[in-house]
């Protein structure tokens, strides 16, 4: 019986453990919306869609940062797409072993950088870039806006999202492409016919991951977006995310509403990056079962 | 072998323990206005009293609302706080002026390295977007002289809650009715065009950064970045630049004893329009949240000093110096603080 | 004849076009690496990694507070996360049967999708406004969180790829179930785990937006979890848009830094995993 004792004690305290776990999501959650509470009481549902930000009569709504987060975020995924799934493909299907391997953590050692460099450089280099291009399509030459963050962000979850890909097409197994090739398939039929669509709900899932970490991205957004608080009306607009909002205004809202509206626009964006995050394990849970 | 971190830990703390008892550091936050005076005064008295003062640039709003939530020891602001703030304080709070110092229009304008000229009502238009290239008819004929260029106003304006702001849109509600009416005042607005950039900092980088731009920032930003900066045309209708006579000038008015007083729009014929009294905010009663009576003896010392020996070093950055009538209303402040109702300075 | 060439054509064209998209985007990837070298590296001297800041507009100064902060925190960050994260893993390996593993599973991964930003307000309202003051540990709290997921996933796959034979041998030697899992199981996943706590720590090092409204910063050196503390990327993004021509090279000097503090641990952790791997 004694030697029993410390195992039980010891099977107690991991439980515990895992229960916190369980808590802390469950606190984070509350925490958000008890925060939320004094925004949620005063706009009920229509913060979501009310778009006016106007800290001076407390009007707030959340429509100019959650246009300014979903714009930002698709276009950085659709500008990505075509290099990552390119990228992956070459690593996982062209280059030879010898090198997709070197290559394959180069990339993820990129994807590594932190997020406040990446704003740096465009800051610095991809500001005047597309200023120059602004000037050439005739549009307000301000060089930050939407453009320089999609770009950005774009840049950003490439190498996530290829090396996401990489890994999808390796699961394919190795009899089906060689029937395939039996049957004299060229390698782009190959890819084409068999790899990607035997993988093609994998790769989805991993786009989807990576939109989840464009749409939370702070940082590097903050700095390129030009921090305007309306809806934008043209692609060329200065324009503010749910994150670059609540970076700029948190420590400074003098307001109780103020404060509160941000945090539901955190709350809001906890729910948003939830829901886009679940999708993509449902998608490999299925996968798995498979 | 277990047990090397468990006398790191202790070490830490025994280190870090040790230099807590040692050396106060007192914590402060807010506004942007007066960061390079602040940071070059702190510097200073680290140097001399081995006292080091964090002071964070967050935005006066910050500075407000980290006072309120007691997390620092004192705030800062450049515009005094309202009524309802003051209402929601957990005791009574002092307005300690620091300095003077001035609002500028800054530009980035090519082939226009100085020498812009702008009425109050052009000003107001510009920001509210009714203005839209620099040659509009209405800014060269204020400025015959000038070559401006075929280049669209990009405005620039504050992202974060700001007394910079506050003065410049209490300023424009003084002028332009339809400011008053579309925008208001605050240290946050719903501005009607242009981008936020973040602080002081933030604004005069894009200032620097994008041709085009035009931006509202302290003198000393636009002076340490060799900005132009625009001539206002004041109440008497002449037009002046930002100088440290024309501040002192605009700051030579009635200033009543809580020093919660806006001097933008002066009356004085050689004023700058634009200019603001930047202050630090502390609570008279200073014990309290198990504040230590050193900490509090700390303050109050570093607030004497800043009021007279660190005044010294304002100039060179472009602040003006308080006025004698100004000095005097702060010192007494000061002499109010106390630490369970005995004053700090006696 | 032609159909075939016409296919062999298709084969190489798209060959073409995988390698073109492949490459381009290394332009962005590798001008990044070469802006950071190009500025940083002018500005990295000893005075720049052991010296404090000067007031802006003066020459010199130094970055050294904030290397120190970021250390501290990620050491204070890992002494919440690792044993919590290391025991939530051995709980999920070793004793999770059926559904409530599941929601602990579930619960990391919804804590690994969660915006960093996010944690900062959480961190905020638990620890700051309570405390009332910014702390280092209250930044460290919300690195912390960040951590967990990554700790525990990783500590949960090293110990299931352990062989069953381990556990039933040093059971059999009578040994109990936890000295089982502290003596045996762990050791023999230490590498494993160790390689998961290095990649978690690579990915709090360079976080910013948690540490805004947390540590907060601090000009000053800082040993005390107890008071605001500055941290590299908070130093990177104030003086990246700050208007001072000197703090603008000096962001570019501490993104070096920065950049070679969290690629390292990358390469620690990946040597590890390589050397895992081939043995």
């Amino acid at each position: 019986m004694m030697s029993r004792n410390p195992d039980r004690i010891f099977y107690g305290l991991c439980l515990a453990v895992a229960l916190g776990l369980v808590f802390l999501v469950l606190g984070i959650g509350f925490t958000l919306l008890s925060g939320s509470w004094l925004s949620l009481k005063k706009f009920g549902l229509a913060f979501i869609w009310h778009r006016v930000w106007d800290p001076v009569s407390e009007e707030f709504g959340a429509l100019p940062f959650i246009v300014g987060t979903v714009v930002t975020s698709l276009v950085a995924l659709l500008i990505t797409i075509p290099f990552a799934l390119s990228s992956g493909i070459f690593l996982a299907e062209y280059a030879p072993a010898r090198m997709a391997g070197p290559l394959a953590a180069l990339i993820e050692l990129l994807a590594g950088i932190p997020s406040v460099i990446y704003g740096l450089w465009a800051l610095f280099y991809l500001v005047p870039l597309v200023r120059w291009v602004e000037m050439k399509f005739g549009a307000p030459p301000f060089g930050l806006g939407l453009p320089t963050a999609s770009l950005v962000l774009a840049i950003m979850i490439l190498p996530y999202a290829a090396s996401i890909t990489r890994e999808v097409l390796k699961m394919v197994p190795p009899e089906i492409k060689e029937a395939a090739y039996g049957l004299g398939a060229t390698k782009w039929e190959v890819i084409r016919g068999v790899c990607i669509p035997y993988s093609l709900s994998g790769i989805v899932a991993g786009l989807l991951l990576s939109l989840g970490r464009a749409l939370g991205e702070t940082m590097a957004v903050t700095m390129v977006i030009g921090n305007r608080s309306e809806v934008p009306t043209s692609f060329w607009d200065l324009a503010n995310t749910m994150a670059s909002v609540i970076a700029n205004e948190f420590t400074e809202a003098s307001k109780d509403l103020h404060l509160s509206a941000l945090v539901e626009i955190g709350l809001l964006l906890f729910l948003i990056t939830l829901l886009v995050n679940t999708l993509a394990r449902i998608i490999i849970a299925k996968l798995q079962v498979k | 072998m277990k047990k090397w971190w468990l006398w790191l830990v202790l070490g830490w703390w025994a280190f870090s323990g040790g230099a807590l008892a040692g050396k106060i550091t007192l914590l402060g936050a807010g506004a942007t206005f007066p960061y390079p005076l602040y940071s070059k005064w702190f510097h200073v008295y680290y140097q001399k009293t081995g006292i080091k003062v964090n002071y964070q640039s967050i935005g006066s709003g910050g500075g407000i609302r980290q006072i309120l939530a007691r997390t620092v020891d004192f705030g800062a602001s450049d515009a005094p706080m309202t009524d309802e703030e003051l209402a929601k304080a957990p005791a009574e709070i002092l307005h300690l002026p620091m300095a003077i110092g001035a609002v500028v229009i800054s530009y980035n304008l090519p082939g226009v390295p100085s020498g812009l000229k702008l009425t109050p009502q052009v000003l107001a238009d510009i920001f509210l977007g009714k203005i839209r290239k620099w040659n509009d008819p209405r800014i060269a004929q204020l400025n015959p002289n000038l070559k401006l260029p075929k280049l669209p106003i990009v405005v620039v304006h504050r992202s974060d809650g700001s007394g910079t702001t506050f003065n410049f849109t209490y300023y424009l509600s003084l002028v332009s009715p339809e400011w008053k009416k579309r925008v208001g005042y605050g240290k946050a607005v719903r501005w009607p065009t242009g981008m936020g950039g973040k602080g002081n900092e933030g604004v005069t980088g894009y200032l620097k950064q994008l041709p085009g731009t035009i931006g509202y920032i302290e003198l000393a930003y636009a002076h340490q970045n060799r900005l132009p900066v625009a001539a206002l045309q004041n109440k008497a209708g002449n037009f002046v630049l930002p100088t440290l006579k024309s501040l002192s000038a605009a700051a030579k008015t009635h200033i009543p004893p809580d020093t919660r007083v806006l001097i933008v729009n002066t009356d004085a014929a050689d004023g700058y329009p634009l200019s603001a009294m930047t202050w630090i905010l502390v609570y008279k009663e200073q014990a309290y949240g198990g504040r230590s009576y050193e900490r509090a003896k700390a303050l109050a010392d570093l607030l004497w000093w800043c009021v007279h020996e660190a005044q010294e070093y304002n100039e060179a950055l472009f602040y003006a110096r308080l006025p004698e009538n100004v000095v005097a209303i702060v010192e007494k402040l000061i002499r109010s603080m106390t630490y369970k109702g005995k004053p700090l300075r006696p | 004849m032609s159909r075939l060439f016409y296919r062999k054509l298709k084969d190489r064209l798209a060959l073409a076009a995988i390698v073109l998209l492949a490459f381009l985007p290394a332009f962005p990837l590798f001008h990044i690496l070469y802006g950071i070298l190009k500025q940083g590296l002018s500005v990295l001297s000893w005075e720049f990694l052991t010296h404090l800041p000067k007031p802006p507009g003066e020459p010199g100064g130094g970055v050294g507070n904030a290397i120190l902060g970021t250390l501290m925190l990620a050491v204070m960050a890992s002494g919440m996360a690792v044993p919590v994260g290391v025991l939530c893993g051995v709980y999920l390996s070793e004793y999770a049967r059926g559904k409530f593993g599941e929601v602990v599973r579930v619960a990391a991964d919804v804590l690994q999708g969660v915006p960093s930003i996010v944690l900062g307000i959480v961190a905020y309202l638990w620890v700051v406004k309570p405390m009332g003051h910014f702390s280092a540990f209250s930044g460290a709290v919300a690195l912390a969180v960040m951590m967990l997921p990554v700790i525990v996933r990783s500590t949960e796959e090293i110990l299931k790829m352990i062989p069953e034979t381990l556990r039933e041998a040093s059971l059999a030697l009578g040994v109990n179930y936890w000295r089982t899992v502290l003596k045996v199981l762990i050791p023999t996943g230490m590498v494993g785990i160790t390689t998961g706590i290095l990649l978690s720590l690579a990915r709090i090092m360079g976080e910013t937006a948690p540490l805004l409204f947390t540590a907060f910063g601090n000009p000053f050196w800082n040993l005390n979890p107890l008071q605001p503390v500055e941290a590299l990327p908070l130093t990177v993004f104030k003086y990246a848009i700050s208007p001072y021509e000197e703090w603008i090279l000096q962001a570019w000097g501490a993104s070096v830094v920065l950049t070679l503090m969290v690629l390292g641990l990358n390469l620690i952790s990946r040597f590890l995993a390589w050397r895992l791997g081939g043995r």
